[in-house]
């Protein structure tokens, strides 16, 4: 079965929980995720996040499930590896 | 509510600093009401001790509901306000998310934190009077030994405040003693 080994997600989200939170809460979906969190841009209320996911298999309806319920919103997929069977 | 999920809720809504300053508002309002209650038995003549303890729990009782009432209200209005300034930033809609569920658990929270504040005070100042009721002879007179807890009381939530404000605890402490020992020779005036 084919699987999503790596994302690069664009996500606004406000300021809490802050992005160490943020960045726990996904790594929290999956043992096997490594997850890595840039913050590209600051605003009054909200925070623009390059959010950076690998892992053996990625579940994307878990991870913006998961986005969402910390308040964040996801503006596009900007990268996607996945690998065959 | 899990206790993580509960820290969450408070991370999210930024709101552990507020419950903080509504228990020792109402902590300190309940804790002073008591003494003036106290101090205006003591300056009458010999009161029943039945009815000094049933006008304590009454004024205890009607702080905690007003605490209650007046925080929910408040915390409400301003939580669903905050939600929606946090929505319209984000143009979109966190009905789903922990933000959601803090605008409406904080608002409860906050209330139980302002209502039991002078509950649980009230009802420590009450003991004394609580024991000699019931039997227990006391060395000192129960609406001193009352007034003496309240006295306590005060001094250890301005120490409390002292402590989270860097300020020296037993100056702090004073400063809220002086305040009780203020409201004390102004009934005592009146008396």
């Amino acid at each position: 079965m084919p699987s999503i080994r790596h994302l690069v997600l664009d996500v606004l989200k406000p300021h809490q929980p802050n992005t160490l939170e943020f960045a726990l809460a996904l790594a929290r979906l999956d043992s096997g995720y490594r997850v890595q969190v840039e913050v590209s841009e600051v605003d009054e209320h909200t925070e623009t996040l390059v959010v950076t996911l690998d892992g053996e298999s990625l579940d994307f309806e878990q991870i913006t499930a998961a986005i969402e319920k910390n308040g964040g919103s996801l503006h596009s997929i900007d990268e996607v590896v996945a690998h065959g069977e | 509510m899990a206790l993580t999920s509960f820290r969450l809720l408070l991370q999210v809504s930024e709101s552990g600093a507020i419950m903080r300053r509504y228990f020792v508002v109402n902590g300190f309002d309940g804790a002073l009401t008591l003494l003036g209650l106290l101090m205006g038995f003591h300056i009458s003549d010999a009161p029943d001790l039945q009815m000094v303890i049933t006008s304590c729990l009454a004024t205890t009782l009607a702080l905690g509901v007003s605490g209650i009432s007046s925080a929910y209200i408040s915390e409400a209005a301003e939580r669903r306000s905050s939600l929606a300034e946090l929505e319209r930033a984000m143009v979109s809609d966190l009905k789903e998310s922990h933000h959601a569920r803090a605008a409406f658990w904080i608002p409860w929270l906050v209330a139980l934190t302002n209502g039991s504040a002078p509950f649980l005070i009230g009802m420590v100042i009450i003991i004394p009077l609580w024991l000699a009721h019931n039997g227990l002879s006391m060395p000192v007179d129960p609406l001193l030994a009352a007034m003496g807890t309240a006295l306590v009381v005060i001094f250890s939530l301005g120490v409390f405040l002292g402590r989270i404000g860097g300020v020296f605890w037993l100056w702090s402490g004073l400063q809220a003693l002086a305040i009780a020992m203020a409201t004390l020779g102004l009934i005592h005036l009146l008396g």
